[in-house]
C-alpha cells in the first residue's frame, strides 16, 4: 500500500513529460513545414548571439524596469528547477528531502530558493500591475484582446500560485523547521499555521508539495498553448535568428537565374534544361501563406512573447496606421497552428481550406504601411524579423499579383523606362553640376 | 567656388586614369532639387580637397533599392545587373554615396550578385578626408554653439550601424549637438523609406514625417541635420507642416559644412 504514492506520482510524471513531447514532435513539424535556408554559416557569432541575448539577457535590460524584473523570474526559474529536481526524485523514490543530508548547505540552499521565490513572486504582482492596473499601452493593442490578453496574465497567475505553494510547503514542513535553517522566508508564514495538529499539519504539506509538482507538469503543458513557450524557443532562435547587416534583404536566386537569361543575348529561351539538371523554379516568388516562409520565420512566430517592443517602436504603429509587427508575427503562428491542426485532421496531409495567410490574417494595407525601417528588428529581444515576412509577402503581390498600389507601379515603370523613380530623362542626370 | 569641377568615369577612362573614389550620386542626388543642392555641397567639398573623383553622369542608373523594398526583385537585379556590368567594366573599387539607401544596396545586396566594391556613405568619406589632413574645417564662427540636432537616416543608422562619422562632423563645426530622445538604434524613421516616398500613406492619425519633425522640434534646435536626401525632403515638410520654416532649418551634414566653409 505504502507505494501508492510513488506509483501515482511516476504516472503522473510520464503523463506530463510525455503529452509535452507529443506537442514538442507536433511544433518541430510545423516549423519544417517552412521552406529550407542554409544557417550553417557564422557558428561563432551564432553562439554569441544565443549567449548574449538568449542567456544573458542582453536585450531585455534595454527597458530596465521590464529588464531587471524579467531577470529575476527567469533565474528563479531556473534555479529553483534544483529544488524541482529534489521533489521529483522524492516522489520517486518515496524519501523526503533526499538533499537535506548537505547539512548546512542545503538550508542555505533552501533559503536563497525561498528568497527567489519572494523575489519571483513580487516581479510577477508587478508584471500583472503593469498589464492590468498601470495599462501599458502595447498590451492593450488591438490584437491583445481575448487569448493573448488572457494568456499573459493566466501565466501570471501560474506562477504566483507556484511560489505560494512552495512556500507554504516549507512553512508546514516539521521536518524543515527541525533544521534550524533555511526556511529565512517561510518561517514568517509559519505562524498562520500554528493552530493546526501535526495531522493536519502534514496533510497541508502535502498537498502543497503535491499541487506544486503537478502545477509544473500542467505549466510545462501550457506552455505549447502559449507565448510562453518562449522561454524555450528563445535558445533556436537567437541562434538562428539574422546575422547579417540590418538592410540587407536577400537576393532571390531563383531571380538571379531568371534576370541572367534576360539579360544574356546568346541565352536561348526555349532551350531545353540540360539533362539531369532540375529547373529550379520555385512554385512562387514570395510568400501568401506559411508554407513559402522559412522555418526560421516560423520558428520565429512561435518564438515571439507578444511583448509589443516591436510595435512601440513602430513607426507606422505609432502614427496610427493598422500595421503591427507584433501582430504579423501572431498571425503567422495563428496561421501556421491552423495549417498544423488541418494536417492532423487528414492524415498528416494539409487539404486546401480556401485560406492564407496574406488577406485572410494580413491585410494588404498592413503589408504596404512598412518603411523597412527596421525598428522592429532591432527592438526584438529574441531576433526576431518581423520585417523578412512583411517583404516576402511585399515581394507576392507584385510579383504573382501586379497588385501594388498604383503610384509604386509608375515608380517602377518609371525605373525600368528612365532608370530613376521619377520620370526624368537619363540623360539629365548631370544637371546637377551646372545648376546653382 | 561657383563652377565645380566634375569628371566622368569615361572621361577618366579616355584619359588612361583610375579616380580616387566612384562618386554615385543616386537619382535623388539627381534629380530632386533640394537633393541636387546636397550633391553640390558635397562636391565643393571634394574639390576642396582636391580628390580626384568621378560620378558616372548619363550612365549611372538607379541602384534598384526602393524596388526591391517594394517587392520588385526582378527589377531590382535587372537594375543591379546592369550597374554591375558598368562598374565591373570601370573597375571601380571604392564607391562614395550621399544616399544610405544606395549605400545599403551596394554595400550589403550588389556582393551576392557579382559587385564588390568598397563603399562609404559620404559622411565616413569627408572624416577620413579630415583625418587625413586633406581638408581642414574650421570651427566656424556662423555655427558655433548653435544647437544642432541629426536624425539618424534608418539605413545608415540601424541598418548599417554608422552613427558617430556625421556626428563627428558636426562636432568639428563646434555646434551644440542635442540628441532626441529616439536616437541611434531607437531613432523614429523619417517616413519615406521601403518605397513610402513614392506613395500615399496608409490612413493613420498623422504623417510620420511630423511624429519624426515633432521629435526634432522638442530639442529646440535651429537647425536639423541629417544625412539622407529623402531624410532632408520628409524633414522638410515636417517642418514646414509645423510651421517652423522660419524658425529651423533642415541641412545636410554635407551641406553644413560646405557652408562653413564658404564653399
Ligand atoms: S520595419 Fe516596418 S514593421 Fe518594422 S518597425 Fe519599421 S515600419 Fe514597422
Ligand atoms: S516580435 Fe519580438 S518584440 Fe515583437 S512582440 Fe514578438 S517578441 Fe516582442
Amino acid at each position: 500500500m505504502n507505494y501508492i504514492p510513488n506509483i501515482l506520482f511516476a504516472a503522473a510524471l510520464v503523463l506530463g513529460i510525455g503529452y509535452f513531447v507529443k506537442n514538442v514532435k507536433k511544433l518541430v513539424r510545423n516549423i519544417k513545414l517552412g521552406q529550407d535556408v542554409d544557417v550553417s554559416d557564422h557558428k561563432d557569432q551564432r553562439w554569441q548571439n544565443m549567449i548574449r541575448i538568449a542567456l544573458g539577457q542582453g536585450k531585455m535590460v534595454r527597458r530596465p524596469v521590464a529588464g531587471i524584473l524579467h531577470i529575476i523570474v527567469y533565474l528563479g526559474f531556473i534555479i529553483i528547477n534544483i529544488e524541482v529536481l529534489e521533489i521529483i526524485l522524492d516522489g520517486l523514490t518515496g524519501q523526503h528531502r533526499l538533499f537535506s543530508f548537505m547539512g548546512g548547505f542545503y538550508g542555505f540552499l533552501i533559503g536563497s530558493f525561498e528568497v527567489l521565490a519572494l523575489l519571483v513572486f513580487v516581479s510577477v504582482v508587478i508584471f500583472w500591475i503593469r498589464r492590468n492596473v498601470i495599462k501599458l499601452q502595447r498590451f492593450w493593442k488591438p490584437e491583445m484582446t481575448s487569448w493573448p490578453k488572457n494568456d499573459g496574465n493566466f501565466i501570471l497567475y501560474f506562477e504566483m500560485v507556484l511560489m505560494t505553494l512552495f512556500l507554504v510547503m516549507n512553512a508546514t514542513d516539521m521536518h524543515l523547521q527541525e533544521m534550524q535553517s533555511g526556511n529565512v522566508i517561510s518561517q514568517f508564514i509559519t505562524p498562520l499555521f500554528s493552530g493546526m495538529s501535526e495531522g493536519t499539519l502534514h496533510l497541508v504539506e502535502r498537498s502543497a508539495w503535491w499541487l506544486h509538482i503537478l502545477g509544473i507538469l500542467v505549466f510545462l503543458n501550457y506552455l505549447y498553448y502559449s507565448k510562453h513557450l518562449h522561454i524555450l524557443l528563445a535558445f533556436p532562435n537567437t541562434y538562428f535568428g539574422k546575422i547579417k547587416p540590418k538592410g540587407e534583404f536577400n537576393n532571390l536566386e531563383a531571380v538571379t537565374n531568371e534576370v541572367k537569361m534576360m539579360m544574356d543575348p546568346d541565352a536561348d529561351p526555349f532551350a531545353m534544361p540540360e539533362e539531369g539538371v532540375e529547373e529550379e523554379v520555385p512554385a512562387k516568388f514570395g510568400a501568401s501563406d506559411v508554407q513559402d516562409l522559412s522555418w526560421v520565420q516560423l520558428l520565429n512566430a512561435y518564438t515571439c512573447t507578444e511583448c509589443g517592443r516591436c510595435t512601440s517602436e513602430c513607426p507606422a504603429n505609432l502614427t496610427g496606421k493598422q500595421l503591427s509587427p507584433r501582430k504579423i508575427m501572431m498571425d503567422t503562428r495563428d496561421r501556421l497552428e491552423e495549417v498544423g491542426k488541418n494536417m492532423d485532421a487528414n492524415n498528416g496531409e494539409f487539404k486546401d481550406d480556401g485560406k492564407q495567410l496574406l488577406g485572410d490574417y494580413i491585410s494588404h494595407e498592413e503589408i504596404w504601411a512598412c518603411t523597412t525601417c527596421n525598428a522592429c528588428v532591432e527592438a526584438c529581444p529574441v531576433s526576431i524579423d518581423p520585417l523578412s515576412i512583411i517583404l516576402e509577402m511585399r515581394r507576392y503581390l507584385v510579383m504573382e499579383q501586379s497588385a501594388a498600389p498604383m503610384e509604386l507601379n509608375n515608380m517602377m515603370s518609371n525605373i525600368e523606362n528612365n532608370g530613376a523613380p521619377w520620370p526624368y530623362n537619363q540623360m539629365d542626370r548631370l544637371n546637377w553640376v551646372d545648376e546653382k | 567656388m561657383d563652377q565645380l569641377i566634375v569628371k566622368t568615369m569615361a572621361d577618366y577612362m579616355a584619359e588612361g586614369k583610375q579616380p580616387e573614389i566612384l562618386f554615385w550620386v543616386g537619382s535623388a542626388g539627381s534629380y530632386d532639387d533640394r537633393a541636387k543642392k546636397i550633391t553640390r555641397a558635397f562636391v565643393k567639398l571634394l574639390n576642396k580637397a582636391q580628390v580626384e573623383f568621378a560620378v558616372l553622369g548619363t550612365e549611372e542608373s538607379c541602384t534598384g533599392d526602393v524596388a526591391k523594398r517594394a517587392g520588385n526583385e526582378f527589377l531590382f537585379q535587372m537594375q543591379a545587373m546592369m550597374n554591375i556590368e558598368l562598374l565591373n567594366g570601370y573597375e571601380v573599387k571604392r564607391i562614395v554615396t550621399a544616399c544610405p539607401h544606395s549605400y545599403n544596396t551596394l554595400k550589403n545586396e550588389y556582393p551576392a550578385l557579382g559587385g564588390q566594391y568598397q563603399v562609404q556613405h559620404h559622411t565616413e568619406y569627408i572624416e577620413e578626408l579630415i583625418q587625413a589632413g586633406r581638408l581642414k574645417i574650421e570651427t566656424s564662427s556662423k555655427l558655433n554653439g548653435k544647437r544642432i540636432t541629426f536624425h539618424d537616416p534608418c539605413y545608415l543608422g540601424r541598418a548599417n550601424e554608422v552613427y558617430e562619422a556625421p556626428r563627428n562632423l558636426l562636432r568639428t563645426l563646434g555646434v551644440d549637438l542635442v540628441e532626441m530622445k529616439r536616437h541611434k538604434q531607437t531613432a523614429l524613421c523619417c517616413g519615406a523609406g521601403g518605397a513610402q516616398m513614392f506613395k500615399e500613406p496608409e490612413k493613420g492619425d498623422k504623417d510620420i514625417n511630423v511624429l519624426r519633425t515633432e521629435d526634432a522640434l522638442k530639442t529646440e534646435p535651429s537647425i536639423i541635420a541629417t544625412g539622407c536626401p529623402y531624410c532632408n525632403t520628409m524633414m522638410t515638410d515636417g517642418v514646414k507642416a509645423k510651421e517652423k520654416e522660419g524658425a529651423v532649418q533642415v541641412m545636410d551634414v554635407a551641406e553644413l559644412l560646405a557652408n562653413a566653409e564658404d564653399l
